[in-house]
């Protein structure tokens, strides 16, 4: 706090080999990450994997079992809460039930000894950002959850904190209302340029808000990257399964060039796809493919470029969902492929579409399939 | 006793009056049971205030309208005495035994330690020992504490009225503990947190939310323990030294002695003294 301005170069919060017990149970395992100043960063994994734990770490309510965490390149070891330029919005909202909600935001101002005069113009803007400019004088029972979780948030940025840690701060609302949340953080967040790091079940939110997401399970982060390479591009079995939709078709690996690979499936199909992790050859290896990536063209028909990898399948069950068709086709006994496919074309031609039990081509273009050796 | 039962069963009454649409038997009865439970809680204490202004030297008769006994009472320099001991008593172990019940609390509710499952236990042995064990335990403690001290360092420690408080303090402390943690439990952690997230320091954080926040329960802990303090008999018996009776034992020693009506006098003004307190802390509780 004192002595030469810290250099952070950009970086919000650093986390280094960062691991936490709690007696027996490793909440978070050997985590290192670099959080940038004015991101919009996620954490997303499923329940129990570590992501609360790593908030709290980050708020200071817990200490690092051991690794170091950095904010904007201070050694944070065992500084506490209340000294740490970060807020937190609580999952459960949080908000003192005996102070009128204009106390409940002038709270951190007023234990900062910003002076009087000060304050009553800063929670009138704070108020004034979320939209309840005229609630100051409620309290927190008299208010909506939505209105309790906006107060919870005014509470925070009043304090113009450098990094805003958000609980899965939408988990208890109903989906309207949880979207329009949505909306009010990311407005927030870009007018105040202030780092987000936000904690969610929720995989759609995690893509729509997020400049990056970090993938968690059982402590450990899996991945790190924008929605679009989290999702086009998941380096293992686990995130590729997590987020969106995937088949898993396991195999051996033949054929090695570049970042490309080739495997091949127990009955002897030919898979070519990317390895986003260097494989080798003889290794077993699973190829992911989403469903919308597929293409089914009947028998003959070229469907896709020379390029593509395919193999004939026959057509077992047909969804129709209104925007998309699920089609479930059947490659042998043993395995099943889903493939959705857009109702591009009109679907009260849907008469002249797939059949169960019609004969099909199934093509993907390499760069769609994944090889993922874990 | 009377008082804490007052305040339980209050709410039963506005919820007999409530604008329901259907008025069944079931709140029929309710309404009727509460009139008995109001009936038989306060005509004896009617009946006591009313003896106290009869012009009759046998309390259980009535003689026409007196102020007389209340005269004669603050007149009578050795129940006005007793009196003062028992609210000296009373506020001296309320006030210690609340600072000190109130830390316990937060400490077993807040931290998980080896031996907390032991130590609460023992903890409360106090409220459930009968009193006259308490006192005996007590005497036998005070005594041979001050036997072993006056011995070894020449003093002369002997049983007096702060004995009678050490004793009251001693079985409050659990009292204040188990309201006080009981209105705990619902006491929501991570108010605290937010509180410390906020900028607020361990002291703040207690000082502007922890403490508002379970001001109700600390007093009612505080209430409690005055009011077991000012009618305890036993344990104040054993432990008082020469010249240091407290209320009850002197009462006690009256009516023993003779029925005398200023006994009347002296409770109705009790059961007022009491019926205050309640209320000023109803209205506080109300307030927030
Ligand atoms: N105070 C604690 N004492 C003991 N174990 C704990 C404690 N806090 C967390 N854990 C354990 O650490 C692991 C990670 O918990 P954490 O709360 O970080 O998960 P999470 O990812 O936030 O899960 P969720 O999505 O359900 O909120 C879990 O196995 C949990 O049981
Ligand atoms: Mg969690």
């Amino acid at each position: 706090m004192e002595g030469l301005p810290p250099v952070s170069d950009g970086i919000a919060i650093e986390l280094r080999d960062v691991v936490k017990r709690f007696g027996e149970v490793t909440a978070v395992d050997n985590v290192s990450m670099q959080i940038r100043d004015g991101e919009f960063f996620s954490m997303l994994g499923p329940s129990g994997c570590g992501k609360t734990s790593t908030l709290r770490m980050i708020a200071g309510f817990e200490f690092p079992t051991s690794g170091e965490l950095l904010i904007h390149g201070r050694e944070m070891g065992q500084v506490p809460p209340y000294k740490r330029p970060v807020n937190t919005v609580f999952q459960s909202y949080a908000l003192f039930p005996h102070m009128s909600v204009e106390r409940n935001v002038a709270f951190g101002l007023e234990m900062k000894q910003v002076p009087k005069a000060e304050i009553a113009p800063r929670v009138a803007e704070a108020l004034e950002m979320v939209r309840l400019g005229s609630f100051g004088e409620r309290y927190p029972r008299q208010m909506s959850g939505g209105q309790q979780q906006r107060v919870a948030l005014a509470r925070a940025l009043v304090n113009r904190p450098e990094v805003l840690l958000l609980d899965e701060p939408l988990g208890a609302l109903d989906q309207k209302l949880r979207k329009e949340m949505q909306a009010e953080l990311k407005r927030l967040q870009s007018l105040l340029g202030i780092t987000f790091i936000f904690v969610t079940h929720d995989q759609e939110e995690a893509l729509t808000m997020s400049d990056r997401i970090a993938i968690m399970n059982q402590g450990k982060v899996l991945q790190i990257g924008s929605p679009t390479e989290i999702y086009e591009r998941p380096n293992c079995r686990f995130v590729a399964d997590f987020i969106g939709e995937s088949n898993f078709i396991d195999g051996t690996v033949r054929h090695v060039e570049g970042n490309y690979a080739t495997i091949e499936t127990v009955e002897g199909i030919k898979l070519r796809g990317i390895a986003p992790r260097p494989v080798s050859t003889g290794a077993a290896a699973t190829l992911s493919l989403r469903p919308e990536k597929i293409r089914l063209t009947p028998p003959r028909e070229n469907g896709l470029n020379g390029q593509a990898s395919s193999f004939p399948v026959r057509v077992e069950q047909i969804d129709y969902i209104g925007s998309d068709t699920r089609i479930v086709v059947r490659v042998n006994d043993k395995r099943t492929v889903d493939v959705w496919e857009q109702n591009t074309l009109s679907t009260l031609d849907r008469d002249a579409y797939w059949q169960p039990g019609e004969e099909a081509v199934l093509s993907y273009l390499p760069n769609n399939g994944l090889i993922l050796t874990e | 006793m009377a008082e804490e039962t007052l305040t339980r069963a209050a709410p039963t009454a506005p919820a007999a009056a409530r604008d329901t649409p259907r008025r069944g038997f079931g709140e029929g009865a309710l309404l009727v049971n509460a009139i008995f439970c109001y009936l038989f809680l306060y005509v004896p204490i009617l009946i006591l205030i009313v003896f106290s202004f009869s012009n009759s030297s046998l309390a259980g008769v009535w003689g026409g309208f007196t102020f007389d006994w209340y005269v004669k009472l603050f007149q009578n320099t050795r129940l006005m005495t007793a009196m003062g001991n028992s609210l000296y008593v009373a506020t001296a172990s309320m006030i210690v035994a609340t600072v000190i019940g109130t830390l316990v609390a937060l400490g077993m509710e807040r931290f998980r330690f080896r031996g907390r499952q032991a130590f609460d236990v023992q903890l409360y042995m106090p409220v459930v020992i009968p009193d006259i064990v308490m006192a005996v335990m007590l005497l036998l403690f005070f005594s041979n504490a001050f036997q072993l001290l006056n011995a070894l360092l020449g003093s002369s420690f002997r049983l007096s009225l702060t004995t009678v408080i050490m004793a009251h303090i001693t079985f409050n402390i659990a009292f204040v503990a188990v309201v006080v943690r009981s209105s705990l439990k619902g006491f929501d952690w991570r108010l605290e947190e937010a509180a410390q997230d906020l900028g607020a320091n361990e002291f703040n954080t207690f000082r502007h939310v922890t403490f508002p926040l379970i001001l109700p329960g600390i007093i009612g802990g505080a209430l409690m323990a005055f009011t077991l303090s000012l009618d305890d008999y036993v344990i104040s018996y054993f432990t008082n030294g020469p010249g240091a009776s407290t209320l009850p034992i002197e009462v006690f020693s009256r009516i023993v002695a003779a029925s005398a009506p200023t006994i009347n006098a002296v409770s109705t003004v009790i059961f007022l003294a009491s019926l205050l307190l309640v209320s000023v802390s109803q209205l506080l509780q109300r307030r927030r």
